[in-house]
């Protein structure tokens, strides 16, 4: 059993006892607990499932690198899956369930996969490719589908809230254990900008728990004493529980806070993305302890030593009454030795050297245990509990059997390369450490080709704490100088180290283990990977380190290989008779855990998810029935509904009523983008297809802008203010995409030209007077003749209107009377109710973008991203008016020339008219005789816009149709999506006031 | 007149630093050739605030002047005068390739104070808030979250952020947000 030691324990205060749930079940903690040291203290060792087998797991680490222990957390709005029991802080009413299986933890169905586990072999997934197809739809894929996935998907939007912050530092140092520290304080003493990042709640890391001297006090003592320094420091910033997900390009770092996780629900936001440029990082990102490869080492009871290590020390937990320590180097030593001197049995520690250990093996000698050289384990006994081991030589002869109930294991240590490995750093393979460690000569290199990136200490392959030490001080002041520090007398702090052999590689025990145990070895504890997969994909060619990941899964599990991925390419070396190096490492990519997405999505969401542009007058559509829709980033009402109005009828009512009396449109979302200049003709004539230098100030004009490759970009009406100055209005969504187009030329291309835009967009709030009686309306307001004399079709004029500093266009997009009046912005929401006020009793009512639409299209007016799609041209829509021939050059021009943009059988467009007044479908095919090349039904023509015209009663469209205006009452067939086939007639765009008549009053 | 609205009508929000929308403020345009001696000489004139180098926002007894790009200036004047120094400044430079153009009503403005105002912009642009990294004097245009903003702060430690009008909303909801009790970030104390 696990369980609490009466004293002891590092990190908790016992004095605060914490209640929490897992799988259902009240549990006790104390405050300073990670879930597994508390889930420990409890006796609770089976934390899971495994993901293929279902196999019993408990937790075999105690930190980041932990691959069993992983939990559905929290529950409704705040729940989370997959979360390490290692990694989470204990809380007060925390709510734990394990993951992968069913019914229970206890009792689970899903580990009958293990006793048909010769069918689910190493690339079991890509096999069920080769099978039948019958069998992947109705065996594999609802199988596969079952199995997949960990915890629990969750079911409500995440309640909590997450953001980011931008932190700029010249030297950051990723590891607060004692090298961070030590790199920290040499940095900081250059003088430069110095910020620490620690990924846990406490600082000091390894060091603090194996009982280390450092200039002579306890490595605690040490720890905070400087952590004391650096925050007295004030180019120091200092951070716990942040860890250093990423290295990227240019020395841009991403730190990953969780800063309420053990918290939750008090009002601070959960996790902060911190998005850190720094001139130089450190990452003193310490090493993890890889596990033994022998039968049975995934059974409940089955750790790394220094996990059972931590727990003891930490947390005062005991794995075991009686632990059978395994190892081949010295460290493992320090387990027995911590776990005899809290009154704990060691049975036997079984040493794989034959020579044993050095200094530390002597004081477990001397301390009664017993220790059997050059021995291995044979297999672990138990099943949801380790029950006792066998033991043998390293050859395999020789069994005994030992009673145990933990087995502490230690197959040596490998520096976390991550970090320094994300943006390029390359590795190299120590042969004395069996590990591989940054190659310094080749780092991650920033804009000049130098190194930005340093590793200090044990992530730096400096094993010893002197050599720890003093590596982390040498790379810290190098750090701070790079980044622009004094060079200053400054010395690593000074500790001793214990004499010790030399580690021996074990990469599987015993040596020559037959299938049986190789079968039973473990590599990836969370994707069911053994050393027999491995060993199988070689044989069945899979001799890349990369490919061989994919066909087993090793190291793909949300650890991402942490304990296995050295474990598995050793193995995998050894299959393909190759130098571990030579075989090397899979990539290693951030993030170095998985972080949430919410904190990347940081205050992206909810009403912030993205900007909504609102028009000056957005509250009173909002308050008057606005049936919302986007256009762009702006928000428009689509239509404004009264009482139980639908959505059509309010259309409906819309359009009848500004043909009839009165419309009022907030145009202001229309770009306006002023260009000004001596120049500015001339480049309005290339920017345009028609000619505008012409235009005589006071008069408007309608244009088209194409693209470069001659499509359709963009259109609107300019008004020429002066003989320097233009008004280019753009469409709703076009506005800033305009404005770039036009400093794009002129920056890069004709930046010898003198003209300059700028954008009004906002500046006015613009709208438009429609119908029959909007004349009168105007004189109402009074300020300014509006008479078709003074101010005639296509002409503009700037006045006061009603007292308000308005510019009024005599343009329409609707075919009807129409003004468009723009007004200062902050006066847009006054002059909108003053049009209401004085309008009322000549019929005023505010329309939509739909009224809008449908009123362009029986004009036969095209729509930007309706009749055009970015592979129409202006000619397909019979806007050859608009188009210069005197121009000998416009964006576009030399691309209509081409020979597949003046094809003659290009579909051009028309209108449609269904023979029974139904309303086509939006986007359907005109069909004919025969088959395309495809094998498809041969089209001739598409729907590009379509409505229930209520002025003419019946269904309208355009479409783009082959050989179209030479086609006039023909009519074609467009099959509908539900099988209904619609007969339209070929007509003219033009549905209605065919003259144009009503516009011109 | 009476008719003028800000976007937000003077929204105002309190957390650990407080968010508010500020009046109307007369805002020019100008784009033209920066070291032309009369127009330096009609800006400075208007204002009384010394020309600014790159990247920085000077100040007189009329107004301001921030540098937005190698031939864009913004002139800060009160916005009952906006309208006359836009007459003016057009008159003064009708005889050299100039933009002058009134965007008061383009923009909206934002006035953040408090002790975690460095902060609360840290949160939302990627700039170098920190103290002694960003002071008084600078003009820094940038994003907030999705969108375009400019930011200055003054002697007092208070900043004003212009964004455009239409998406005021939006980031009066970012700042407040950023701002919300329990999120202090303590890096800038």
């Amino acid at each position: 059993m696990s369980f609490r030691l009466r004293e002891g324990g590092r990190l908790i205060d016992r004095s605060k006892v914490l209640r929490f749930a897992f799988n259902g079940a009240s549990k006790k903690g104390f405050a300073g607990d990670t879930l597994a040291s508390a889930l420990l203290g409890a006796n609770q060792m089976l934390m899971g499932r495994s993901f293929k087998y279902h196999r019993p797991r408990g937790v075999v680490a105690s930190g980041a690198e932990e691959p069993n222990a992983l939990m559905n957390l929290g529950k409704g709005a705040f729940f989370e899956p997959n979360q390490r029991a290692t990694t989470t802080e204990l809380y007060e009413g925390l709510e734990a369930g394990s993951q992968n299986h069913w019914p229970s933890l206890e009792t689970d169905i899903g580990a009958l996969n293990g006793y048909v586990s010769r069918f689910l072999p190493a690339g079991f997934y890509y096999k069920t490719f080769m099978a039948p197809r019958h069998a992947w739809k109705y065996l594999f894929e609802p199988f596969i589908r079952q199995s997949a996935g960990l915890g629990k998907a969750p079911e409500e939007g995440d309640g909590d809230r997450y953001e980011h912050f931008y932190m700029f530092t010249d030297v950051l140092v990723v590891g607060g254990g004692i090298a961070g520290l030590q790199a920290a304080l040499s940095a900081a003493r250059t003088g430069v900008r110095v910020l620490l990042l620690e990924q846990t709640a406490d600082w000091g890391g390894r060091a603090v728990v194996d009982g280390t001297v450092i200039d002579g006090m306890p490595a605690d003592a040490w720890v905070q004493a400087t952590l004391a320094t650096l925050s007295e420091m004030e180019n120091v910033t200092i951070r716990a529980r942040c860890m250093g997900a990423g290295i990227y390009d240019h020395g841009y770092v991403l730190g990953y806070e969780r800063v309420a996780d053990h918290t939750p629900q008090a009002g601070a936001p959960r996790h902060r993305l911190w998005k850190i440029r720094a001139r130089q990082v450190v990452t003193a990102t310490g090493a993890i302890e890889r596990p033994l490869s022998f039968a049975g080492n995934d059974i409940p009871g089955v750790m790394l030593a220094s996990a059972v290590r931590d727990y003891v020390v930490n947390f005062a937990v005991a794995p075991g009454k009686r632990t059978v320590v395994v190892t081949n180097n010295d460290d493992a030593y320090r387990t027995a030795l911590a776990l005899v001197a809290q009154g704990l049995s060691v049975p036997l520690i079984v040493d794989a050297r034959p020579r044993g250990g050095g200094a530390l093996a002597e004081q477990a000698a001397r301390a009664g245990i017993a220790i059997r050289k050059g021995g291995a384990i044979a297999g672990v006994l138990g099943g949801k509990r380790v029950t006792g081991v066998k033991v043998c030589a390293m050859n395999g002869t020789d069994v005994t059997e030992v009673a145990c109930d933990a087995v502490a294991m230690s197959g040596g240590w490998s520096p976390v390369v991550h970090l320094w490995s994300h943006c390029g750093g390359k590795l190299l393979w120590s042969e004395a450490e069996a590990h591989f460690y940054p190659d310094p000569a080749l780092p991650p290199t920033n804009h000049t080709g130098a190194g930005f990136v340093r590793a200090a200490g044990i992530s730096n392959g400096a094993m010893a704490t002197s050599a720890c030490l003093a590596d982390a001080q040498s790379q810290g002041a190098a750090a701070g100088l790079a980044a622009g520090g004094n060079a200053v007398s400054d010395a690593p702090a000074a500790a001793e180290d214990l004499p010790a052999e030399p580690l021996q590689p074990v990469w599987l025990m015993p040596e020559g283990a037959p299938i049986a145990m190789r079968e039973k070895a473990w590599l990836d504890f969370q994707n069911d990977v053994k050393v027999s997969d491995v060993q199988l994909a070689a044989q069945e060619g899979f001799e890349s380190v990369e490919h061989t990941k994919r066909y087993t899964t090793l190291g793909m599990a949300t650890d991402q290989g942490k304990l296995s991925n050295i474990n598995g390419l050793a193995i995998l070396s050894k299959a393909l008779n190759e130098e571990i190096p030579q075989v090397g490492t899979t990539t290693f990519r951030p993030p170095y855990t998985p972080i949430s997405m919410a904190a990347i999505a940081g205050e992206a969401r909810g009403d912030t998810f993205q900007p909504l542009r609102q028009t000056p007058m957005h509250a009173w559509h909002d308050a008057n029935g606005a049936y919302w829709e986007p256009v762009g980033h702006w928000r428009r009402p689509y239509c404004y509904q009264r009482g139980r109005e639908t959505v059509e009828q309010a259309v409906s009512r819309e359009v009848r009523n500004t043909r009839e009396a009165l419309g009022l449109l907030d145009a202001s979302t229309l770009g306006k983008l002023l260009v000004k200049g001596p120049d500015a003709g001339k480049f309005l004539d290339m920017l345009y297809t028609n000619m505008m230098s012409s235009l005589k100030p006071g008069r408007c004009r309608y244009g088209l802008m194409c693209s470069e490759n001659g499509f359709l970009s963009d259109d609107g009406v300019v008004a020429r203010i002066d003989e320097e100055t233009f008004l280019c209005h753009t469409t709703s969504g076009g506005a800033d995409r305009i404005h770039a187009w036009m400093e794009d030329w002129l920056q890069c291309e004709w930046w010898d030209w003198n003209v300059y835009v700028a954008n009004l967009t906002e500046q006015y709030a613009q709208v438009a007077v429609v119908g029959p009686n909007a004349r009168t309306l105007l004189e109402r307001l009074g300020g300014m003749d509006v008479s078709k004399d003074a101010l005639p079709f296509m002409a503009w004029s700037d006045g006061t209107l009603g007292g308000f500093e308005a510019r009024v266009f005599r343009i329409s997009f609707s075919g009807e009377l129409s003004y468009e009046i723009a007004v200062p912005a902050s006066q847009g929401a006054a002059f909108w109710e003053t049009l209401h006020r004085l309008g009322a009793d000549l019929g005023a009512m505010p329309y939509g973008t739909e009224a809008l639409h449908i009123m362009r299209a029986e004009k036969g007016f095209i729509m930007i991203g309706d009749e055009t799609d970015g592979t129409v041209i202006p000619q397909d829509l019979g806007l050859n008016w608009a188009i210069s021939k005197k121009k000998t050059d416009y964006l576009g021009k030399r691309a209509q020339a081409r020979s597949d943009m003046v094809r003659d059988d290009r579909w051009r467009l028309v209108g449609l008219e269904t023979l029974d007044g139904a309303v086509l479908p939006d986007g359907a095919y005109a069909v004919a005789e025969g088959n395309n090349a495809l094998g498809q039904r041969r089209m001739i023509g598409r729907v590009t816009s379509t409505y229930h015209s209520p002025t003419l009663g019946r269904g309208i469209a355009m479409g783009l149709v082959e050989h179209g205006p030479e086609r006039m009452g023909e009519v074609l067939e467009f099959p509908g999506t539900d099988g209904r086939v619609f007969k339209a007639k070929i007509v003219d765009p033009v549905f209605y006031d065919r003259e144009g008549e009503k516009q011109d009053v | 007149m009476s008719d003028i609205a800000t976007a937000l009508g003077g929204a105002r929000s309190q957390g650990s630093s407080s968010v508010s929308e500020a009046p109307m403020q007369g805002m020019i345009t100008l784009r033209g050739n920066l070291a032309d001696p009369a127009l330096v000489a009609a800006v400075t004139g208007l204002t009384g605030a010394a020309m600014p180098s790159t990247r920085q926002i000077t100040q007189g007894e009329g107004g301001s002047l921030g540098w937005m790009s190698p031939d864009e200036l913004l002139i800060l004047v009160p916005h009952q005068g906006v309208t006359d120094a836009v007459r003016d400044l057009s008159a003064t430079l009708k005889d050299q390739h100039a933009l002058v153009c009134n965007v008061s009503d383009a923009r909206a403005v934002f006035t953040l104070s408090g002790p975690t105002a460095r902060e609360v912009l840290a949160k939302l642009c990627p700039v170098d808030l920190a103290p002694g990294q960003f002071e008084a004097g600078e003009l820094r245009r940038t994003r907030v979250a999705q969108v375009a903003a400019a930011f200055w702060v003054d002697a007092q430690g208070d900043f004003t952020l212009i964004c455009f009008r239409s998406v005021a909303q939006y980031v009066f909801n970012l700042l407040t947000e950023a701002a919300l009790p329990g999120g202090e970030v303590g890096v800038f104390a």
